[in-house]
């Protein structure tokens, strides 16, 4: 069946830079110092790259970082919690914007 | 692999693809490589295929049925080789060399012949001859390789077997009671790390000291290294990538994280393996694959020493594993 995302897109990613090569290549050089090893390891990072890519629901990176994560030394035991910190992040944005809609509610209600 | 590589060369791993390897040879000739014997340092001894796991990634098909097992005509062949040769490392591998009836006598014979005894262990093996194998290992300073793949109890039992990680750090105390692994002890006690499943293993280092900090925290566990190793195409781990659909995939990485400056320290360069029979190979791999070192079926009894420097290694595409990231040594 026909998708938006195909697995074999992902490798094409590099073919972004084919029209503006130096904003690409700018993206790329600070794509990959952010994930270098610093005060947190590459490990960390691929943990906490995994949950960002549920967050934004992108197909590529979450195959892509849970790739990375297994291969930095990452179980799914971790994986599964890196997961379910975003999930609750997520929710509990939703449920935190709860106070505008009491503030408003109670503004206007009697 | 940079982070650039993470996101642009990822492999998918849920579909089955076809894949024309380049073979192994043609990539190393397209880097102006050759891949020949240097001076033979270490003799790998492969006691037999009979193990009481059935590891899922294991090259061999070792299990507990099977029956190639080392006689004793054989060892006394392995063990005048040895003496003929003058190897700085002997390697005791199987299976699960544990099993063997024969291993006290072998490191008893081989011990006066070679600096360092090592012995490769799956843990489980060694619990249940732990009590018959222990004083002949103290006494010998034999160096334990043990495996011990993944921090996390599902992974190690999902690879390994059912409870085996709840073994493996049980005996990996009682070592540790015993002094291997143990600082001043002068017993060594090394683990092994490898993928469960198909992907890559991770940097040797960084994971050493993490293992240093967990198994200490959490099981106040000591070793001395740590060896992180990729899984081999082969056996019954090759059965498995074909059944669940990775192995194209697999291949591909392997193939895609080519590193040709790991070719100089390849293992099988310095290694020779004897298989359960008395055959020489270049290593155990190829031990897997019936790849006879010089492509011919040589006998121990007939070899009048270590192999010629100089001499091609027998290669083929799971070669890949070892040249892959930062090498197999």
């Amino acid at each position: 069946m026909e998708t938006y995302y195909k697995p074999e897109d992902l490798p094409k990613f590099e073919e972004i830079g084919e029209e503006a090569p130096q904003l690409a290549h700018k993206f790329f050089e600070y794509y990959n110092a952010v994930f270098a090893d610093g005060e947190l390891t590459e490990r960390e990072k691929a943990l906490i790259a995994l949950a960002v890519a549920h967050a934004v629901q992108c197909p590529y990176c979450i195959d892509a970082y849970t790739q990375a994560c297994l291969e930095k030394g990452s179980n799914m035991a971790e994986m599964t919690e890196a997961v379910h910190v975003v999930t609750a992040i997520r929710g509990g944005a939703s449920l935190v914007h709860g106070v505008q809609m009491r503030n408003i509610g109670r503004k206007l209600s009697m | 692999m940079d982070v650039q590589t993470t996101i642009t060369k990822p492999v998918p791993s849920s579909a089955q693809r076809t894949i024309d390897v380049m073979p192994f040879r043609s990539t190393l000739a397209q880097h102006h490589l050759e891949l020949v014997r240097a001076p033979t340092h270490t003799l790998q001894i492969n006691l037999g295929f009979l193990c009481n796991q059935t590891c899922r990634h294991c090259h061999l098909d070792a299990g507990p049925g099977r029956k190639e097992n080392m006689d004793s005509d054989t060892l006394n062949a392995v063990v005048a080789y040895a003496q003929r040769s003058h190897f700085e490392n002997i390697d005791i591998t199987g299976g699960a060399p544990e099993l063997s009836p024969l291993l006290p006598d072998l490191i008893e014979s081989v011990s006066p012949l070679a600096p360092k005894i090592m012995l490769r262990s799956n843990l489980s093996a060694l619990k249940k001859n732990m009590r018959r194998l222990i004083d002949v290992f103290k006494s010998h300073r034999v160096v334990i390789v043990a495996s011990f793949p993944s921090l996390n109890v599902t992974q190690t039992d999902s690879q390994r077997g059912e409870g085996i990680f709840e073994k493996s750090i049980t005996v990996l105390q009682e070592l540790n009671t015993i002094g291997y692994g143990r600082s001043g002890s002068g017993l060594e006690l090394n683990l092994v790390v490898n993928p469960t499943g198909a992907f890559l293993p991770p940097d040797q280092e960084k994971t050493e000291k993490r293992y240093h900090q967990i198994l200490k925290k959490k099981w106040n566990l000591t070793f001395n290294r740590l060896f992180s190793f990729a899984n081999v195409p082969l056996g019954r781990f090759r059965q498995w990538l074909i059944k669940s659909g990775n192995f194209a995939g697999y291949m591909q990485k392997l193939v895609s994280n080519f590193n040709p400056c790991a070719v100089e320290g390849l293992m099988c360069r310095t290694l020779v393996s004897i298989s359960w029979d008395g055959y020489l190979y270049d290593c155990d791999f190829n031990l897997a694959k019936d790849l006879y070192m010089g492509g011919k079926k040589i006998h121990v009894s007939e070899m009048p020493g270590p192999p010629q420097p100089g001499t091609p290694i027998m290669a083929a595409d799971h070669c890949y594993t070892c040249a892959a990231g930062s090498g197999f040594t």
